[in-house]
C-alpha cells in the first residue's frame, strides 16, 4: 500500500482494504488532515467500507469436489454433499 | 539265482532324485510345511532391481533371510523397506532351485512396534531439517480471508463436515475438496498428489485455484497416520506455492507434515478457524469503521467551524479599533496650543533674564577694569633690568678678557720654559758634545766616512771639530778648494736652516700635548 500509487479500491483484497480504512479512520479522528483533504478521505474511505462490505456480503458457500480422470488429475467438479 | 540278486551295495535303498527333482521337492516342502508367515527383523541391504522387483534382506543378529517383493506386490506395501528398519515381513518362504537357494516371497511390510517407527521418523525429520524444509523463513502468511479454500481429504468422514460446519459458522467460502485415501498404502502418494495438482490448477481458471490449501485427517493410530509421514508428502507440502495449514490426528499426533507446512492447526476444526475470520465480528467492524469515518469528517468540520467562530469572535469592531487613537489625538490637539504658550512664556523669561544683565555700564565696567591692568602692566615695564643685565654681561665680559690674557701668557711662559729645557737636552744628546772631547766627524760631502778604506777613495774629506771644519784635499788641491766654500757654506746654511725647522715642527706638538694635560 504505498502512497504516492494510490490503488484503486477494487483491486485491493479485503485485508489491504481494510488496512486502509483503518489507516483512513485514523487520520480523521487525529484531525490534522486539511479540510479539503480530509473531505476526499471521507470519500475513499467510504469506498473502501463499501469494498469491504460487498465482500463480506458476498459469503456464499459452494462445496464443490474435484473429480479425477485414472491418472488422478483434476478433470472437473462435483457437489459434495458432506452432509 | 545269484544273478537275481545284485550283491547287496550300501545305500541301495535310498531314493534317489534327479537335481530338479530334489529342488522341486525342498520348494514343495518349504511352501507346504511353513505356509503364510510372518518374520521379525531388521532390515538389511535393500536392492531394486532394473526389472522393477524389489530384493532385500531381512537378519537378527546371527542369520540372514533373503527376501523379494514382486514388482507387482510393491505398491501394497505399507510400508516400503528400508535399510536399517526393524519390520514384521508377511509372506511365503519358498526356494529358488537355479541356484539352491531358499527365500522369502513377502507381500506386506509392517514396521515393529512405534520405537521403530518413531526412529525413522526421527530420521527423516532431521533429513528434512538439514534440507531446511522447516526454516520459519519458509512459511508463508496465511491469506487474511481466502476466496478459495482447497481442503485434501476424505470426501466422506467427520473430517470434511467438521471443516465445513466451522467454516459456515465463520464466513462461508467456497471450497474444493480434493478427494484422498487417508490411510493405507495410496495415503501418501496421493496426498502429495492432490497438493501438487491444486498448485497446478490457474487462479479464475474453470477450475480455479484455491488461495489456501488445507490437508485433514482425523485422529488415529500412528499407522494409520504414517502416510503423512511419507517423504513425498512433507516435499509436495513444502514446495506448495499455496499456504498450506496441516491438521492431522489429534492434538498429540505429531506428523511429518506438520513440520513443512506453513501452520499447523491441532484438529481440522482449528483449521477452518485459521483459515477465515468471522464474518458477523468483521461486518461489526465495518460498521464501526463507518460510524468512526462519519464522525471523523464531521468532527473536521465542526472543530473548524468552532475555530472560526471563536476567531471571528476574537476580531474587533471597527469603531473600537478608532476609539483609542481618536481618544489620544483629542488629549493632544488640546495641549498642543497650550504646550506652545508655555514655550514662548519660558522663552521670554530667558530673554528677560539675559537682557537684565546686558547695560552699558557692565561694559564699561569692564573696559575700566581691563584699562587698570594695562596701566598695572606698563608701569611695571622700564629699561632698568635690562640696563642692569647688560651692565652685569658686560662685567663678565671684561672677567673673561683678563682670565684670557693671564692664561696665555702663563701658557706662553710655561712653553718658553720648555722649549729651552728641549733645547739643553739636544745639546747634551747631540754629537757636537763628543766634539769638545776630541773627536771629529770626517764626511765626504754628504757621505759619513768610518773606515780608512773609504777615506782613501772618497774625494775631499771635510773633518768637523768642535770649533769648526777643517777641509782636507785629498786628491787634487784646486779641486778641494774649488769646491770647499760653497760645501761649508751649504753645510753650516743647512744645519741653521734645519734647526729653525726642527724647532717650528715641534712646537705645534707640544702644546697640543699640554692643552691635552691641561683638561
Amino acid at each position: 500500500m504505498s502512497e504516492p500509487t494510490v490503488p484503486s479500491v477494487e483491486e485491493m483484497s479485503f485485508e489491504q482494504a481494510m488496512r486502509e480504512l483503518e489507516s483512513v479512520v485514523d487520520q480523521l479522528e487525529r484531525g490534522d488532515v486539511a479540510l479539503d483533504a480530509s473531505i476526499a478521505l471521507y470519500e475513499r474511505g467510504a469506498a473502501l467500507k463499501k469494498r469491504c462490505e460487498d465482500e463480506l456480503k458476498r459469503a456464499e458457500e459452494k462445496v464443490a469436489a474435484i473429480t479425477l480422470d485414472a491418472g488422478g488429475a483434476a478433470v472437473g467438479t462435483q457437489p459434495l454433499d458432506a452432509g | 539265482m545269484s544273478d537275481l540278486f545284485d550283491d547287496p551295495q550300501p545305500g541301495q535303498n535310498t531314493p534317489e532324485f534327479s537335481v530338479s527333482e530334489i529342488s522341486g521337492e525342498v520348494k514343495r516342502t518349504l511352501e507346504g510345511t511353513f505356509g503364510r508367515i510372518r518374520v521379525k527383523g531388521e532390515v538389511g541391504r535393500v536392492f531394486k532391481a532394473r526389472s522393477g522387483h524389489l530384493y532385500y534382506d531381512i537378519k537378527d543378529d546371527r542369520s540372514v533371510l533373503a527376501c523379494t517383493t514382486w514388482k507387482g506386490q510393491i505398491s501394497s506395501l505399507s510400508v516400503v523397506p528400508e535399510e536399517g528398519l526393524e519390520v514384521v515381513v508377511t509372506g511365503r518362504l519358498t526356494a529358488f532351485g537355479a541356484q539352491s537357494k531358499y527365500n522369502m516371497n513377502v507381500d506386506e511390510v509392517a514396521v515393529a512396534g512405534q520405537g521403530a517407527l518413531m526412529a525413522l521418523l526421527e530420521k527423516r525429520k532431521k533429513q528434512l531439517e538439514a534440507e531446511g524444509l522447516f526454516a520459519m523463513e519458509r512459511k508463508k502468511p496465511l491469506p487474511y480471508l481466502p476466496q478459495i479454500i482447497g481442503v485434501v481429504t476424505s470426501p466422506s468422514g467427520a473430517v470434511i463436515r467438521d471443516i465445513l460446519h466451522r467454516l459456515r459458522d465463520r464466513f462461508p467460502r467456497k471450497v474444493l475438496v480434493w478427494p484422498v485415501a487417508v490411510q493405507g498404502q495410496n495415503c501418501a502418494p496421493e496426498v502429495a498428489r492432490a497438493i501438487e495438482g491444486f498448485n497446478r490448477l490457474t487462479p479464475g481458471g474453470a477450475l480455479p485455484r484455491p488461495d489456501l490449501i488445507i490437508v485433514a485427517r482425523g485422529g488415529g493410530a500412528i499407522e494409520d497416520l504414517w502416510g503423512f509421514n511419507e517423504e513425498i508428502v512433507a516435499r509436495a507440502a513444502a514446495a506448495s506455492e499455496i499456504p498450506l495449514i496441516s491438521a492431522v490426528g489429534h492434538e498429540t499426533d505429531t506428523t511429518l507434515i506438520d513440520f513443512v507446512s506453513d501452520l499447523r492447526a491441532p484438529t481440522p476444526t482449528a483449521a477452518a478457524e485459521h483459515a477465515v475470520p468471522v464474518r458477523l465480528e468483521l461486518m461489526a467492524w465495518s460498521e464501526a469503521q463507518g460510524a468512526r469515518l462519519t464522525r471523523g469528517v464531521s468532527q473536521a468540520v465542526q472543530q473548524r467551524r468552532q475555530r472560526l467562530n471563536d476567531l471571528s469572535r476574537a476580531i474587533p469592531r471597527p469603531e473600537t479599533l478608532l476609539e483609542t487613537p481618536r481618544q489620544r489625538l483629542d488629549r493632544v490637539s488640546e495641549t498642543l496650543p497650550r504646550a506652545l504658550m508655555a514655550g514662548v512664556q519660558k522663552r521670554q523669561v530667558t530673554l528677560s533674564r539675559a537682557a537684565a544683565a546686558l547695560r552699558p555700564a557692565t561694559l564699561r565696567q569692564l573696559v575700566s577694569s581691563r584699562q587698570d591692568r594695562l596701566r598695572n602692566l606698563s608701569s611695571r615695564l622700564s629699561p632698568r633690568p635690562l640696563d642692569q643685565e647688560v651692565d652685569r654681561q658686560k662685567e663678565q665680559l671684561s672677567r673673561l678678557g683678563i682670565r684670557l690674557k693671564s692664561a696665555q701668557d702663563l701658557r706662553l711662559e710655561r712653553m718658553q720654559r720648555s722649549l729651552a729645557t728641549a733645547g739643553r737636552q739636544l745639546e747634551i744628546l747631540s754629537y757636537k758634545a763628543t766634539l769638545d772631547r776630541g773627536y771629529a766627524v770626517v764626511r765626504s760631502g754628504a757621505d759619513l766616512i768610518t773606515s780608512s778604506v773609504e777615506a782613501q777613495n772618497a774625494g775631499p774629506l771635510t773633518i768637523e771639530f768642535a770649533d769648526g771644519e777643517f777641509r782636507l784635499e785629498n786628491t787634487e788641491e784646486a779641486a778641494t778648494e774649488a769646491a770647499s766654500g760653497p760645501q761649508q757654506k751649504s753645510a753650516s746654511s743647512k744645519q741653521v736652516t734645519s734647526k729653525p725647522v726642527k724647532q717650528t715642527k715641534a712646537k705645534p706638538e707640544k702644546p697640543d700635548g699640554e692643552q691635552g694635560s691641561l683638561f
